[in-house]
Protein backbone atom coordinates (compact mmCIF):
# COMPACT_ATOMS: atom_id res chain seq x y z
CA UNK A 1 0.00 0.00 0.00
CA UNK A 2 1.10 3.56 -0.49
CA UNK A 3 0.02 6.99 1.23
CA UNK A 4 -0.19 9.58 -1.22
CA UNK A 5 -1.14 13.17 0.61
CA UNK A 6 -3.93 15.13 -1.93
CA UNK A 7 -3.66 18.63 -0.28
CA UNK A 8 -7.22 20.42 -0.16
CA UNK A 9 -6.85 23.87 1.78
CA UNK A 10 -10.52 24.38 1.77
CA UNK A 11 -12.14 26.87 3.92
CA UNK A 12 -15.18 24.96 5.55
CA UNK A 13 -17.63 27.45 5.89
CA UNK A 14 -16.65 28.65 2.08
CA UNK A 15 -19.52 26.73 0.38
CA UNK A 16 -22.00 28.29 2.58
CA UNK A 17 -20.76 31.54 2.06
CA UNK A 18 -21.76 30.98 -1.48
CA UNK A 19 -24.52 29.39 -0.98
CA UNK A 20 -25.52 32.52 0.90
CA UNK A 21 -24.53 35.45 -1.22
CA UNK A 22 -26.32 33.59 -4.22
CA UNK A 23 -29.55 33.69 -2.33
CA UNK A 24 -29.18 36.95 -1.34
CA UNK A 25 -29.05 37.99 -4.56
CA UNK A 26 -31.81 36.21 -5.83
CA UNK A 27 -34.40 37.70 -3.28
CA UNK A 28 -32.73 41.02 -3.97
CA UNK A 29 -34.05 40.69 -7.65
CA UNK A 30 -37.25 39.50 -6.20
CA UNK A 31 -37.69 42.53 -4.16
CA UNK A 32 -37.86 40.53 -1.23
CA UNK A 33 -36.18 41.75 1.99
CA UNK A 34 -34.67 38.55 4.66
CA UNK A 35 -33.85 40.00 7.92
CA UNK A 36 -31.96 37.54 10.29
CA UNK A 37 -33.47 37.79 13.41
CA UNK A 38 -30.80 36.68 16.70
CA UNK A 39 -31.00 36.86 20.33
CA UNK A 40 -30.92 34.68 23.39
CA UNK A 41 -33.53 32.09 24.48
CA UNK A 42 -36.08 34.83 26.00
CA UNK A 43 -35.01 38.24 24.88
CA UNK A 44 -38.31 38.72 23.04
CA UNK A 45 -37.83 37.86 19.95
CA UNK A 46 -41.19 36.69 18.91
CA UNK A 47 -42.98 39.64 21.00
CA UNK A 48 -41.28 42.09 19.23
CA UNK A 49 -41.56 40.47 15.94
CA UNK A 50 -45.33 40.68 16.34
CA UNK A 51 -45.25 43.86 17.28
CA UNK A 52 -43.48 44.94 14.60
CA UNK A 53 -45.27 43.18 11.72
CA UNK A 54 -48.88 44.77 13.33
CA UNK A 55 -47.32 47.65 12.89
CA UNK A 56 -45.95 46.88 9.21
CA UNK A 57 -48.48 44.43 7.55
CA UNK A 58 -50.40 47.49 6.39
CA UNK A 59 -48.00 48.59 4.07
CA UNK A 60 -46.14 45.39 3.25
CA UNK A 61 -46.48 42.00 2.68
CA UNK A 62 -44.60 39.89 5.08
CA UNK A 63 -43.72 36.25 6.20
CA UNK A 64 -42.08 34.22 9.05
CA UNK A 65 -39.54 31.51 9.25
CA UNK A 66 -39.03 30.41 12.84
CA UNK A 67 -36.70 28.13 13.46
CA UNK A 68 -36.35 26.11 16.87
CA UNK A 69 -34.63 22.94 17.29
CA UNK A 70 -38.22 21.33 18.28
CA UNK A 71 -41.85 22.63 18.36
CA UNK A 72 -43.99 24.91 16.93
CA UNK A 73 -44.86 27.31 19.00
CA UNK A 74 -43.74 30.23 17.78
CA UNK A 75 -44.79 29.77 14.28
CA UNK A 76 -48.62 29.44 15.96
CA UNK A 77 -48.02 32.16 18.36
CA UNK A 78 -46.84 34.56 15.36
CA UNK A 79 -49.94 33.73 13.05
CA UNK A 80 -52.31 34.16 15.21
CA UNK A 81 -50.87 37.51 16.52
CA UNK A 82 -50.83 39.09 13.09
CA UNK A 83 -52.66 36.88 10.56
CA UNK A 84 -49.64 36.69 8.75
CA UNK A 85 -48.07 34.13 6.94
CA UNK A 86 -45.73 32.03 9.32
CA UNK A 87 -43.51 28.67 8.89
CA UNK A 88 -41.71 26.91 11.46
CA UNK A 89 -38.21 24.86 10.83
CA UNK A 90 -37.19 22.52 12.22
CA UNK A 91 -32.85 22.16 12.82
CA UNK A 92 -33.40 18.71 14.04
CA UNK A 93 -30.85 19.40 17.16
CA UNK A 94 -28.80 21.96 15.36
CA UNK A 95 -27.94 25.37 16.90
CA UNK A 96 -28.04 27.05 14.08
CA UNK A 97 -29.48 27.97 10.47
CA UNK A 98 -27.15 27.87 7.31
CA UNK A 99 -28.19 29.47 4.19
CA UNK A 100 -29.28 25.54 2.57
CA UNK A 101 -32.04 25.55 5.22
CA UNK A 102 -32.74 29.20 4.79
CA UNK A 103 -33.28 28.15 1.48
CA UNK A 104 -35.81 25.65 2.12
CA UNK A 105 -37.65 27.81 4.40
CA UNK A 106 -38.58 30.26 1.97
CA UNK A 107 -39.48 27.67 -0.43
CA UNK A 108 -41.89 26.38 1.82
CA UNK A 109 -43.28 29.66 2.71
CA UNK A 110 -43.82 30.44 -0.65
CA UNK A 111 -42.24 34.10 -1.47
CA UNK A 112 -44.21 35.30 -4.49
CA UNK A 113 -46.16 37.56 -3.25
CA UNK A 114 -43.94 38.73 -0.44
CA UNK A 115 -41.95 42.04 0.60
CA UNK A 116 -40.18 41.36 3.60
CA UNK A 117 -39.41 38.27 5.56
CA UNK A 118 -38.21 37.72 8.98
CA UNK A 119 -36.41 34.55 9.98
CA UNK A 120 -36.62 34.21 13.61
CA UNK A 121 -33.18 32.04 14.16
CA UNK A 122 -32.27 30.02 16.99
CA UNK A 123 -31.98 31.54 20.32
CA UNK A 124 -28.23 31.28 20.50
CA UNK A 125 -25.49 34.24 20.62
CA UNK A 126 -22.46 31.86 19.42
CA UNK A 127 -23.56 29.44 16.16
CA UNK A 128 -25.84 31.63 14.49
CA UNK A 129 -23.49 34.33 14.10
CA UNK A 130 -21.12 32.19 12.43
CA UNK A 131 -23.45 31.10 9.57
CA UNK A 132 -24.33 33.24 6.98
CA UNK A 133 -28.15 32.46 6.70
CA UNK A 134 -28.17 34.81 2.85
CA UNK A 135 -30.08 37.84 5.02
CA UNK A 136 -29.92 40.98 4.11
CA UNK A 137 -29.97 42.60 6.75
CA UNK A 138 -28.74 41.13 10.85
CA UNK A 139 -31.41 42.13 13.84
CA UNK A 140 -30.06 41.29 17.26
CA UNK A 141 -32.13 41.60 20.08
CA UNK A 142 -30.66 42.17 23.76
CA UNK A 143 -32.88 42.24 26.86
CA UNK A 144 -32.28 44.20 29.54
CA UNK A 145 -32.95 41.32 32.12
CA UNK A 146 -29.81 39.85 30.07
CA UNK A 147 -27.12 42.43 31.44
CA UNK A 148 -25.11 45.31 29.64
CA UNK A 149 -22.02 43.16 29.44
CA UNK A 150 -23.32 40.44 26.60
CA UNK A 151 -21.32 42.65 23.49
CA UNK A 152 -18.37 41.84 25.63
CA UNK A 153 -18.87 38.22 26.05
CA UNK A 154 -20.51 37.44 22.32
CA UNK A 155 -18.84 40.22 20.37
CA UNK A 156 -19.24 38.44 16.79
CA UNK A 157 -23.20 38.64 17.22
CA UNK A 158 -22.76 42.28 17.48
CA UNK A 159 -20.05 42.88 14.99
CA UNK A 160 -22.21 41.49 12.73
CA UNK A 161 -25.70 43.39 13.49
CA UNK A 162 -26.71 46.49 11.38
CA UNK A 163 -29.62 47.08 13.97
CA UNK A 164 -29.21 46.00 17.49
CA UNK A 165 -32.79 46.78 19.55
CA UNK A 166 -32.01 46.39 23.41
CA UNK A 167 -35.29 45.34 24.25
CA UNK A 168 -37.75 45.61 27.33
CA UNK A 169 -36.89 48.86 28.26
CA UNK A 170 -40.03 49.37 30.54
CA UNK A 171 -37.92 47.23 32.95
CA UNK A 172 -34.95 49.02 33.10
CA UNK A 173 -35.40 50.61 36.77
CA UNK A 174 -35.03 47.09 38.36
CA UNK A 175 -32.26 45.76 36.65
CA UNK A 176 -28.31 47.19 37.36
CA UNK A 177 -28.74 47.78 33.35
CA UNK A 178 -26.68 50.79 32.09
CA UNK A 179 -27.64 51.85 28.33
CA UNK A 180 -24.94 54.44 28.06
CA UNK A 181 -22.23 51.69 29.24
CA UNK A 182 -23.55 49.17 26.42
CA UNK A 183 -24.31 51.50 23.91
CA UNK A 184 -20.32 52.42 24.00
CA UNK A 185 -19.91 48.21 23.93
CA UNK A 186 -21.66 47.97 20.62
CA UNK A 187 -19.77 51.03 19.33
CA UNK A 188 -16.48 49.48 19.99
CA UNK A 189 -17.23 46.54 17.88
CA UNK A 190 -19.52 47.90 15.40
CA UNK A 191 -19.41 51.41 14.94
CA UNK A 192 -22.05 51.75 12.09
CA UNK A 193 -24.62 49.63 14.06
CA UNK A 194 -27.71 51.26 14.78
CA UNK A 195 -29.29 50.79 18.17
CA UNK A 196 -32.88 51.46 19.53
CA UNK A 197 -34.09 51.18 23.10
CA UNK A 198 -37.50 49.66 22.87
CA UNK A 199 -40.35 47.52 24.83
CA UNK A 200 -42.10 44.97 22.65
CA UNK A 201 -44.58 44.41 25.34
CA UNK A 202 -45.13 48.20 25.99
CA UNK A 203 -44.63 49.28 22.55
CA UNK A 204 -42.36 51.75 23.13
CA UNK A 205 -39.85 53.13 20.28
CA UNK A 206 -41.27 50.32 18.27
CA UNK A 207 -42.43 53.06 15.21
CA UNK A 208 -38.86 53.78 14.98
CA UNK A 209 -38.26 49.95 14.29
CA UNK A 210 -40.98 49.95 11.95
CA UNK A 211 -39.91 53.13 10.16
CA UNK A 212 -35.87 51.86 10.09
CA UNK A 213 -37.46 48.20 8.08
CA UNK A 214 -39.64 50.61 5.20
CA UNK A 215 -36.53 52.63 4.96
CA UNK A 216 -34.44 49.44 4.33
CA UNK A 217 -36.94 47.80 1.74
CA UNK A 218 -37.19 51.34 -0.06
CA UNK A 219 -33.27 51.58 -0.47
CA UNK A 220 -33.16 47.98 -1.64
CA UNK A 221 -35.82 48.62 -4.26
CA UNK A 222 -34.34 51.55 -4.98
CA UNK A 223 -30.99 50.29 -5.89
CA UNK A 224 -32.63 47.20 -8.39
CA UNK A 225 -33.75 49.93 -10.31
CA UNK A 226 -30.17 51.87 -10.60
CA UNK A 227 -28.35 48.73 -11.41
CA UNK A 228 -31.53 47.55 -13.86
CA UNK B 1 -22.29 23.02 20.06
CA UNK B 2 -21.99 23.24 16.33
CA UNK B 3 -19.24 21.41 15.88
CA UNK B 4 -21.04 18.28 15.26
CA UNK B 5 -22.73 20.55 11.96
CA UNK B 6 -19.30 21.59 11.01
CA UNK B 7 -18.10 17.70 11.10
CA UNK B 8 -20.26 16.34 8.70
CA UNK B 9 -19.73 18.85 6.40
CA UNK B 10 -16.18 18.63 6.59
CA UNK B 11 -16.97 14.70 6.18
CA UNK B 12 -19.20 15.17 3.04
CA UNK B 13 -16.18 17.32 1.71
CA UNK B 14 -13.48 14.76 2.13
CA UNK B 15 -15.85 11.83 0.83
CA UNK B 16 -16.37 13.40 -2.23
CA UNK B 17 -12.61 13.81 -2.56
CA UNK B 18 -12.49 10.83 -2.23
CA UNK B 19 -14.95 9.35 -4.71
CA UNK B 20 -13.29 11.94 -7.18
CA UNK B 21 -9.75 10.25 -6.50
CA UNK B 22 -10.96 6.96 -6.55
CA UNK B 23 -9.39 6.82 -3.26
CA UNK B 24 -10.73 3.79 -0.75
CA UNK B 25 -9.54 4.92 2.37
CA UNK B 26 -8.57 7.93 3.67
CA UNK B 27 -5.96 7.82 6.48
CA UNK B 28 -5.61 11.24 7.74
CA UNK B 29 -7.11 14.44 7.70
CA UNK B 30 -5.66 17.27 8.57
CA UNK B 31 -7.24 21.10 9.53
CA UNK B 32 -6.52 24.27 10.32
CA UNK B 33 -8.66 25.39 13.24
CA UNK B 34 -8.28 28.90 14.64
CA UNK B 35 -8.17 30.00 18.01
CA UNK B 36 -11.07 32.42 18.06
CA UNK B 37 -12.71 30.10 15.39
CA UNK B 38 -15.62 29.42 18.18
CA UNK B 39 -14.78 25.51 17.67
CA UNK B 40 -13.37 23.79 20.47
CA UNK B 41 -10.71 21.37 19.49
CA UNK B 42 -11.75 18.51 22.30
CA UNK B 43 -15.17 18.39 20.81
CA UNK B 44 -14.54 18.48 17.25
CA UNK B 45 -12.20 15.01 17.86
CA UNK B 46 -15.01 13.51 19.84
CA UNK B 47 -17.59 14.27 17.06
CA UNK B 48 -15.64 13.58 14.39
CA UNK B 49 -14.59 9.92 15.70
CA UNK B 50 -18.43 9.41 16.53
CA UNK B 51 -19.61 10.54 12.55
CA UNK B 52 -16.34 9.02 10.73
CA UNK B 53 -18.04 5.21 11.75
CA UNK B 54 -21.03 5.92 9.47
CA UNK B 55 -18.85 6.72 6.25
CA UNK B 56 -17.64 4.94 3.49
CA UNK B 57 -14.14 6.38 3.35
CA UNK B 58 -13.05 7.43 6.75
CA UNK B 59 -13.65 4.77 9.36
CA UNK B 60 -10.00 4.42 9.89
CA UNK B 61 -9.36 7.93 9.52
CA UNK B 62 -7.04 9.53 11.97
CA UNK B 63 -7.92 13.53 12.42
CA UNK B 64 -5.04 15.76 13.13
CA UNK B 65 -6.35 19.69 14.52
CA UNK B 66 -3.68 22.48 13.87
CA UNK B 67 -4.52 25.15 16.21
CA UNK B 68 -3.55 28.13 14.63
CA UNK B 69 -2.48 31.07 17.20
CA UNK B 70 -4.74 34.45 17.03
CA UNK B 71 -3.10 37.39 16.39
CA UNK B 72 -4.89 41.02 15.91
CA UNK B 73 -3.54 43.61 14.01
CA UNK B 74 -3.57 47.35 15.02
CA UNK B 75 -4.04 50.44 12.35
CA UNK B 76 -2.58 52.84 14.33
CA UNK B 77 0.54 51.75 15.61
CA UNK B 78 0.81 48.82 13.06
CA UNK B 79 1.85 46.52 15.62
CA UNK B 80 0.46 43.22 16.25
CA UNK B 81 -0.50 41.51 18.94
CA UNK B 82 -1.99 37.98 21.13
CA UNK B 83 -5.88 38.04 20.69
CA UNK B 84 -6.62 35.81 23.30
CA UNK B 85 -4.67 37.88 25.27
CA UNK B 86 -5.84 41.59 24.57
CA UNK B 87 -8.80 41.20 22.81
CA UNK B 88 -10.16 44.07 21.23
CA UNK B 89 -7.57 46.76 22.64
CA UNK B 90 -3.88 47.53 21.47
CA UNK B 91 -1.53 46.97 24.20
CA UNK B 92 1.18 48.89 22.43
CA UNK B 93 -0.76 51.72 22.19
CA UNK B 94 -4.27 51.74 23.65
CA UNK B 95 -6.01 51.95 20.43
CA UNK B 96 -9.34 50.31 19.29
CA UNK B 97 -8.80 50.00 15.49
CA UNK B 98 -7.88 46.81 15.34
CA UNK B 99 -8.73 43.73 13.64
CA UNK B 100 -7.83 40.03 13.86
CA UNK B 101 -5.22 38.97 11.17
CA UNK B 102 -5.71 35.23 11.82
CA UNK B 103 -7.51 32.96 14.33
CA UNK B 104 -10.73 32.38 12.59
CA UNK B 105 -10.00 29.90 9.90
CA UNK B 106 -11.78 26.29 9.70
CA UNK B 107 -9.56 24.93 6.74
CA UNK B 108 -9.35 21.44 5.31
CA UNK B 109 -5.76 21.11 5.12
CA UNK B 110 -5.31 17.93 3.43
CA UNK B 111 -5.75 14.17 3.65
CA UNK B 112 -3.66 11.17 3.36
CA UNK B 113 -5.25 8.22 1.33
CA UNK B 114 -4.16 5.02 0.51
CA UNK B 115 -3.64 4.02 -2.67
CA UNK B 116 -3.58 -0.31 -3.92
CA UNK B 117 -0.29 -0.63 -5.16
CA UNK B 118 0.44 -1.74 -8.71
CA UNK B 119 2.84 -5.22 -8.26
CA UNK B 120 4.92 -2.73 -10.45
CA UNK B 121 5.44 0.20 -8.09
Amino acid sequence: MQVKTILLNKNVLEGNDREADILRGELRERGVLLVNVMSSPGAGKTTTLVNLINRLKGELRIGVMEADIDSDVDAVTVARRTGVKSVQLHTGGMCHLDAGMTRQGLEELGIEDLDLVFLENVGNLVCPAEYDTGAHLDMMILSVPEGDDKPLKYPLVFQKCSLVLINKIDAIDYFDFDLQAVRGYIADRNPKAVVLAVSAKTGENMDSVADYFKTKRGEMLCQNKTTK
Amino acid sequence: MHELGIVVNVIDEVEKVAEDNKVDKVLRLTMEIGEVSAIVPDLFSDCFEWAKKRTKHLTDCELELIVLEAVTYCQDCKGTYRTTKYGKTCPHCGSGNTYLLTGNEVTIKGISVAEPTSDNA
